[in-house]
Formats: C-alpha cells, sequence, structure tokens
C-alpha cells in the first residue's frame, strides 16, 4: 500500500482562477463552429464540377443551409483543443464497472485501415470479398467456441441490438411451437442492465421482476416461482451486475427449459469468463457478445459497438439474414430471408465489420490462453481492490469474492454529508475517471469498480491509496474536498436539471454568444 | 503478452492481499462442472507482426473500391475522406472515451455532439436532431416506431422506392413487435401514387428521397396527405451528400427524418459501422430515441455540455423507454462532423456538384449504348440502368475486367423479377478514364 502521495490543501476559493481569455494554461476553451467558422470557407478543395444540364428536376435547394467551415488548420485546431477537454483510457485508470475500459491496441487500428478491409463495399461481388468473408466466419468460429455454442448471428450493431435479434430468435421459435398467444412473459431480474426490460417491451412481452436473494444473486427457486405457461424467457446476465456469479445458473437454466421457455444471457460482463467457462455449459440458448468490451474494440465516446449473438441449437435456424454458407468452393453470404426460418433482417449489411477485424485481431494477439489469461487477470484485479478498500468502504452483500468487478455501496457515507456522487466527483480532482455510480439501482448510492486486466500493480496501487485517503478524508468531515468537486477539471459541476428542463439542443444564431 | 501488465509475483502478492491461494480460486462461485479443465481448441497467440501477416493475406482476397474503377452505391458510397479526419478521430481522448455520462471530464465529446446535432438539423431543414443511431436502416426503423408513439396509431405505409433492406429491417421489427406495415410495389420509376393510399388508419408514410433506384421525388403532396390524415411523414436518404445540393425534407414538410451519414467522413468498411442520422421537429423531442447532448452552465456559470432529456432511456425509464439503445455511433459522428466541418457550406455544394455532373456525365455516355438503357428521369449520383439480359451475371463479367459495376437490383429484391436492372452510382473519386472503362467493359461484357 502506498503512503498518501502529497498533502491535500483545500482551495481557500471555490471560484476558478479568472484570465482575459477564459484559458488556463493548457485548459482552453474553444467556441463552437457555428461561432468560429464562414459560410464560404472551406479546407477541401473540390476539382471544378464538370459544366453539365442538370438531372435535378424541381428539386434543387434554392435557400441556404446555413453550415458553417473551417479552413484545415482550424479544422485541427478545433477538434484538438476539444479532444483536450476528454478523459480517456489512454491518459488514466477508467474504472466505470460494467463498461470494460481496458486497453485498445493500436495494432488493431491499423489493421481495421487495410485498404482490403475499409475500403470494402458491402455489395460489392461475393466473388470479389470472399477475404472479408472468412474473416467474418473466423471470428464467429472464435465466438462458437469460446461459448460452446451452436451458431451466431452476426450483424448486431451493438449490444442492445444484440439483445433484440436473440429476443426475436426467441419471440420466433415460440411463434414457429403456435405458442405465440399465450407464452407473453419474460423473467427480469430487478438488478438487470436497462436494456432487458426495455428490449422485451419493444418486443411486446410484458416485464415480471424476479427478486434477487439477501445475497445478490437469483436463486432457482426465484425463478420456479415466477414461473408459469405464460413464461417465454428469463433474460440474466452472468456475471450479474453487481459483479457476482450467478451460483445457480444451471439449475436456472434448468427450470426454464423445463418450463418451456428460453435463457437470454446478457453477455456484457463475458469478459470475465471468456476462456475459462463456456455459457453453452450453462445452458444459455441465446447470447449477445459485446466486442467493445471483452474484445477490446474502442468504445469511440459512446459507440460504435458490435454485438454478435450467438445461440443454441434451438434457435439458430431462426437467425437475421444474412448469414454465411460455406460451398465447395467459396464463403457465400445469404442475403434473403425466403425460404429460410430465419426472423429477417437487423440492419441494411452485414454488421460492424470495421469492429470485426479489431476483435479478431485481439483474439489472435492473445490466443486462447491470453484470452483465458485476460478475464483472471481481470478477476483478480477486482478482487485487489476488494481486498484493499474493504475495511474502510462497505459492500452490500457482504465480503465476498466477486468477478471483474467490485460493487460498493454508501452505507459507510452515511452521516459523512459526503454522496456517492460527491465521492466520484472529488476522484475527478484526483485525476480519476468515476466508477460507475447508482447502477445497479438495487443497491443504496452504488459504486461499480472494474479495474480490467491492463491495469499494472502500481496503478492498481495508486489508484487504490487515492480511493483510502478520500475515504479517510469523507470520514473525517473534509466535506470541502467533496461537496465543491470537482475544482481542477476543464469544468465544474455541471447543471443537469436547467439542461433538462429548457432544452438547447442546437445552436441557434439569436443564443450565439461566448 | 504484450497487453498484460501483471507479472507472476504480481499475481502472486496480489493473491495474498486478496487470501486466496490462486487465481482459479476466484471462481469458486461458479458450479465446478462448467469451468474449462482443459484448454479450448484455439491457436497460441501470435506476435504484432504476426497479426499483422495474418490479416494482410486475409485483405489481399478482396478488391477494395480504390483499385477499381467503382461504382457501387445503393446504400453506401465511395468519397474522398481528408486525411486530417482520420488523423482527429484516432486521438486517443476520442478513441479511447466512453460514453459522456461525466461531464466535467467530457466536454470534448458533448461539444461535437452538440455541434453534430445542429449540422444534421441544418443539413435535413429539421428543428433538432440526435447524437446518432447504428445506421440509417436502424434509425428507419426507429423512426417507425416512433410514428406510432407520437400518433398512438400502428400501421406504416413503405414507398416502393424505399431501400428493399431498410423495408426488411421496418418489416421485421414491426412483425415482431405486433405492428403493421404496408409495402409498396418496387417502383422504379417513381411513378406510384402514396397521396391515394393514405388515410387515418396510418401512422406514418416512409418515403426515401432520392430513392433507392436514383429518382429524386417531390415530398410536399405527400406530407401535406399525411398532415390531413394526422399521420407524420417520415424522409429517409441514403446519400448524406445529396442534401447539399437539393430541397431538404425539411422544407418539404417531413415530420421526422432519418438517414444513413457514412458518406461524410466514413469508410465503406464492408457494410459498418455507418452512423445513422435521426432529425425532427420540437413538438416531437420527448418521443425521441437515443442521446442528446444539450447546452447548460457549470458551478461557476460557464457554457458546458451535457446529455440530457436522459428519462426517456433505458437506463432510467427500463421498459418504458422510447428506445432499448444504449450505445450509439459516437466515433462515427465525430467523423461526419469533422468532415462537414471541413467542407463547410461551400464545400459540400460543390461537393454534391461535382458528384451530380459525374453521374450526368456518365449518363450521357450511356446513351450511346446499345442493349441498355437509364431509366430516371432524375437522379442525384446515382440511376438504374436497365440492361440487355442478367445484370447479375453481367457484373461479374464486368467484375472479371477490373471494374466495379454497380448493384444488381436483384440482389436487394430478389423475387420481384428485376433481374435485368443494375444500380450504378458514381460520386466525386470517379474520373474520366473511370467512365471510359466503365463503358468500355459494359460493351465487352453485355
Amino acid at each position: 500500500m502506498l503512503d498518501r502521495p502529497a498533502v491535500v490543501e483545500p482551495l481557500d476559493d471555490d471560484k476558478t482562477p479568472a484570465t482575459f481569455t477564459g484559458n488556463r494554461g493548457l485548459d482552453l476553451e474553444e467556441p463552437l463552429i457555428f461561432e468560429i467558422g464562414r459560410l464560404d470557407a472551406t479546407g477541401v478543395d473540390v476539382d471544378d464540377p464538370a459544366p453539365v444540364a442538370t438531372r435535378l428536376g424541381a428539386l434543387e435547394r434554392n435557400a441556404p443551409i446555413g453550415l458553417p467551415g473551417l479552413t484545415e488548420p482550424e479544422t485541427m485546431r478545433h477538434y484538438v483543443r476539444l479532444s483536450r477537454k476528454n478523459y480517456s483510457i489512454d491518459a488514466g485508470l477508467y474504472p466505470l464497472g460494467s463498461c470494460t475500459m481496458k486497453h485498445n491496441p493500436r495494432s488493431n487500428e491499423k489493421i481495421a485501415r487495410y485498404e482490403g478491409f475499409a475500403d470494402l463495399h458491402p455489395l460489392q461481388p461475393q466473388s470479389t470479398a470472399q477475404g472479408a468473408l472468412e474473416l467474418m466466419q473466423i471470428l464467429a468460429d472464435w465466438l462458437m467456441t469460446l461459448t460452446n455454442m451452436q451458431a451466431v448471428a452476426m450483424s448486431p450493431k451493438a449490444g442492445a441490438h444484440g439483445e433484440l435479434c436473440g429476443m426475436m430468435a426467441i419471440k420466433s421459435a415460440i411463434a414457429a411451437r403456435g405458442e405465440a398467444a399465450t407464452r407473453n412473459v419474460v423473467l427480469i431480474p430487478q438488478s438487470a442492465h436497462g436494456t432487458n426490460p426495455a428490449t422485451a417491451a419493444l418486443l411486446g412481452f410484458s416485464v415480471r421482476v424476479v427478486p434477487a436473494a439477501a445475497d445478490g444473486t437469483v436463486r432457482a427457486e426465484a425463478v420456479k416461482d415466477a414461473l408459469a405457461p405464460d413464461v417465454a424467457a428469463i433474460m440474466l446476465t452472468n456475471p450479474n451486475t453487481c459483479g457476482l456469479f450467478e451460483r445457480e445458473i444451471v439449475e436456472i437454466a434448468d427450470a426454464m427449459h423445463e418450463a418451456g421457455g428460453y435463457f437470454y444471457c446478457d453477455g456484457a460482463n463475458f469478459n470475465a469468463i471468456a476462456g475459462v467457462a463456456r455459457p453453452g455449459d450453462f445452458g444459455v440458448d441465446a447470447m449477445h457478445i459485446n466486442l467493445h468490451k471483452t474484445f477490446s474494440t474502442p468504445h469511440g465516446g459512446g459507440g460504435p459497438g458490435a454485438g454478435p449473438v450467438v445461440l443454441s441449437e434451438r434457435l439458430a435456424p431462426f437467425a437475421p439474414v444474412p448469414f454465411i454458407r460455406r460451398n465447395s468452393d467459396a464463403l457465400e453470404l445469404v442475403e434473403a430471408a425466403e425460404g429460410t426460418q430465419s426472423f429477417g433482417r437487423l440492419t441494411a449489411f452485414h454488421g460492424q465489420m470495421g469492429m470485426f477485424v479489431r476483435a479478431l485481431a485481439y483474439m489472435l494477439a492473445h490466443g486462447g490462453d491470453g484470452v483465458a489469461q485476460a478475464s483472471k487477470d481481470a478477476v483478480l484485479s477486482a478482487n485487489y481492490v476488494r481486498a484493499s478498500l474493504r475495511d474502510v468502504m462497505t459492500q452490500p452483500f457482504g465480503d465476498r469474492i466477486c468477478m471483474h468487478e467490485v460493487l460498493f455501496d454508501d452505507a459507510w457515507l452515511r452521516g459523512t454529508g459526503v454522496t456517492t456522487l460527491d465521492f466520484a466527483k472529488a476522484m475527478i480532482d484526483e485525476g480519476y475517471h468515476p466508477m460507475t455510480i447508482y447502477f445497479p439501482l438495487v443497491v443504496h448510492g452504488a459504486m461499480l469498480i472494474e479495474p480490467t486486466e491492463s491495469e499494472s500493480k502500481a496503478s492498481l496501487d495508486l489508484f487504490i491509496a487515492t480511493l483510502r485517503d478520500l475515504a479517510r478524508s469523507a470520514k473525517a468531515g473534509e466535506v470541502a474536498r467533496f461537496g465543491p468537486a470537482p475544482r481542477l477539471a476543464p469544468r465544474r459541476r455541471v447543471d443537469e436539471a436547467l439542461a433538462a428542463r429548457k432544452p438547447v439542443l442546437r445552436w441557434e444564431k439569436k443564443t450565439a454568444t461566448i | 503478452m504484450r497487453y498484460h501488465p501483471l507479472s507472476e509475483a504480481d499475481r502472486s502478492a496480489m493473491l495474498a492481499t486478496i487470501g486466496v491461494s490462486s487465481i482459479e480460486a476466484l471462481y469458486a462461485d461458479a458450479p465446478p462442472a462448467t469451468l474449462l479443465r482443459t484448454p479450448l481448441d484455439l491457436p497460441n497467440g501470435k506476435s504484432e507482426q504476426g497479426v499483422e501477416r495474418f490479416f494482410a493475406r486475409l485483405a489481399a482476397r478482396n478488391m477494395p473500391a480504390s483499385r477499381a474503377p467503382f461504382f457501387i452505391g445503393a446504400g453506401a458510397y465511395k468519397h474522398h475522406i481528408p486525411a486530417s479526419v482520420d488523423h482527429l478521430i484516432q486521438r486517443s481522448e476520442f478513441l479511447t472515451s466512453y460514453t459522456p455520462y461525466q461531464p466535467e471530464i467530457s466536454q470534448g465529446t458533448l461539444q461535437y455532439l452538440f455541434e453534430f446535432q445542429t449540422q444534421v438539423a441544418l443539413l435535413t431543414g429539421m428543428e433538432v436532431a440526435n447524437a446518432s443511431m447504428y445506421d440509417g436502416s436502424t434509425a428507419t426503423a426507429e423512426a417507425v416506431l416512433m410514428a406510432h408513439r407520437v400518433t398512438k396509431r400502428r400501421k406504416a405505409l413503405l414507398s416502393g422506392g424505399l431501400h428493399p433492406h431498410y423495408a426488411e429491417v421496418v418489416r421485421t421489427i414491426s412483425r415482431l413487435a405486433e405492428d403493421e406495415v404496408e409495402t409498396m410495389a418496387p417502383d422504379i420509376r417513381a411513378a406510384e401514387d402514396l397521396v391515394a393510399r393514405i388515410d387515418d388508419t396510418l401512422s406514418c408514410v416512409v418515403v426515401q428521397t432520392p430513392d433507392v433506384f436514383g429518382n429524386l421525388r417531390d415530398l410536399t403532396k405527400i406530407a401535406q396527405a399525411c398532415h390531413a390524415n394526422g399521420a407524420l411523414l417520415i424522409a429517409v436518404f441514403t446519400e448524406a451528400v445529396s442534401l447539399g445540393l437539393l430541397k431538404s425534407p425539411g422544407a418539404m414538410g417531413a415530420d421526422i427524418v432519418v438517414g444513413e451519414g457514412q458518406s461524410i467522413g466514413n469508410s465503406l468498411n464492408f457494410g459498418g459501422p455507418y452512423v445513422g442520422l435521426f432529425a425532427t421537429r420540437h413538438e416531437f423531442l420527448r418521443q425521441m430515441p437515443g442521446r442528446l447532448a444539450g447546452e447548460s452552465v457549470d458551478a461557476d456559470g460557464r457554457r458546458s455540455y451535457v446529455l440530457t432529456l436522459s428519462t426517456r432511456e433505458q437506463h432510467i425509464r427500463r421498459d418504458k423507454a422510447t428506445s432499448n439503445i444504449c450505445t450509439n455511433s459516437g466515433l462515427c459522428a465525430l467523423a461526419f462532423t469533422i468532415h462537414l466541418t471541413l467542407l463547410g457550406e461551400a464545400g459540400l455544394t460543390r461537393l454534391a456538384r461535382a458528384n451530380h455532373a459525374n453521374a450526368v456525365l456518365l449518363a450521357q455516355m450511356l446513351a450511346d449504348v446499345s442493349k441498355v438503357e437509364v431509366l430516371n428521369e432524375t437522379f442525384f449520383n446515382e440511376f438504374t440502368l436497365r440492361v440487355e439480359g442478367d445484370a447479375a451475371a453481367l457484373i461479374e463479367r464486368m467484375a472479371a475486367r477490373g471494374v466495379l459495376a454497380g448493384v444488381p437490383v436483384a440482389r436487394l429484391l430478389p423475387h420481384a423479377a428485376l433481374d435485368d436492372l443494375l444500380l450504378v452510382a458514381t460520386t466525386e473519386v470517379n474520373t474520366q478514364e473511370d467512365r471510359d472503362a466503365f463503358v468500355a467493359a459494359l460493351k465487352e461484357s453485355l
């Protein structure tokens, strides 16, 4: 354990020091493009269009759009300045539980930009894209091997889209059995990601909530109690959103199958078990895999992700188009659902090819053993954080082994005048991105920490020492370190209530001020 | 393993702190029978060079757009992307950050999303836009679901000029969500009478312009008919560059405008990731799907941006959410907004003119080729060519001659008996040499 790196002196002035420009050293203010751009400025020199008689009929634009332009140097400066206001995994530990902020290898970026992948059109003749189809097939094979599942739908664009895909396959399978009218309930634990009930509701299912036991997991008994002939499926995350392995998962799967329902597993936390255990062996029927989490495709400030869905034998026939078929001499992308049991189409083309390249590059770099080591190191690091903080912070379900993320509640903050939000914002002043807070909803003042396998021990130790010092400070009543935090970030606390009460969602000429 | 900082000594020390003897002991909650005893049948890890070599071989088996005279469109378009776009989106602070849930240290992402939303609203002629969707097709499906919420009706009418894959995405989700959809027959010459089909049972009418066959459509009368019947008009585009030269869907009365933004800033990527654009009127704001960045102030009163109206979203509203969407297309939206900032109005207009001019030049050349006919009265940068014989076989023969010639309509509509139609797109990347090569390969292949 490190000692505290330095004595923290509270700032005596709440206000940010004023400068003429509003800049503070390297922290540079930047206006909107609408305030610095000009309608006649451009950073792209387009060759002169040939003079032709247009074929636009009466539909040519006859009013200006109002889009500002910037020259290339101005554009570079604008976006570089903006970028410096962001935290990133490349700059520091990013312990967002449930989000998996791990290292993004740059070799993967380079490979994804090979013109043989980046410059391929989804509808060019399949004979001219056999390498791309082969790549998708190799990735699919890896996913099926890692999960022990029989098929994979590659087209879902993100985790929630994968959930939609899996639940569509389940709904289709139920319809094929002639039970569409009677099986219309989905069981979902209270701790589930919000996407689960949203997905179920979108497909016309009603949601029946399954309570969690006192230890934070779902009991097979509770599932059996909720089971009835109207139950189509259960949506269960494993490891769950409290960072715990669902111990009775096999019994839960068996109970579901016995009752004629399906088991949808939310695979958001597959990164804890990849290479260590296989969802197919739990009895899963469908599971999405967030390539942007487990297989490290960059989060990109909120996407793009990719959410391929592995399917059991029972659901495989209902997979969406397109899918790949291996013929004797070539790979074929089957694009028409007619004549198959496929439930249809989820997106215009074949899925997130750019993410497939990166995820497969990550897998090949690791190898089978390396993928397992990544899972184990992630679990080890989370438990190390847990063991190093358990004497100063409280765990909602007692001191028990966790998976890739560790969950604390705010019981230890009670009476200090410091909230989970204050604590998180104080972490920003210490140079850390906060952990996930107030999720899962089942835990009061939740703080969900996921360090991932990408941190060195020294990095973990400094993080732990920082949190211990903040915890000490909170308990000592040093509220000045928390209430006004963050004080040292590009912005102080932002008024979210104002933003929602008076939504300003775009720049308007009349509000132009700086 | 080069990505794993922990040494064996670190692992031992950490296990000691935890108080267990092995990492395996941390998996004690898993049913023992489910833990793998032997390694999976997967290859060993490779060096960086080894990985790159593997992919270089796969890449070499593909024919990229930049290596051939290239005329393929139908929902994804080859445009030149300035080098600065790709440089900027690879900045660590953009590439390796999460969704901007902590606004104090995410102003970069939030501000560009605010700028993106404004650009999309201006481009489409609408009042508000969201912070992006997965792609144009899923944005279209989300627009239909939103129209159902707004009108409290559950029946959509799809134009026969809508991209068949988009129509299929809408039909798939509608069937499984138990909503109704009517699809008009494929409408090669933009001759369908949508107005006659509009009544007060419809929640929305979905019309694409330029349509999948390349025709430009005036939406004004359709919008009037929709509004007279309490339905919404959803306008779709798949070629965002066209908005630089054409009347905006908003100006023609659309209530929701959705489309594919790939053309601006994003590579073809064999179909993804792309960026869906979604814009609507202010009155429907609270029924919108997807993330929204809004303006606010911080504790010092400084202008700041923050994700807002999240009470619509799944992480708050769960089964009452407007959409199940969590991740969107942040980095693709960034590429879009950077490229559009570089272009500006002047550059976009000029780019759109260059696209159109190249298409007109190609159509003029094709008018002199026997056994083919350009079917369009109007078009932007893509049109439908009727050829003698089977278009799918034709493009294979042209590919063998090194020309990627277009998309056979039968690939999109396999059962419509339209085997002799070819969609041909041409953008600013095409030169006169490309057009000459196209016409020569076409003549030799017919």
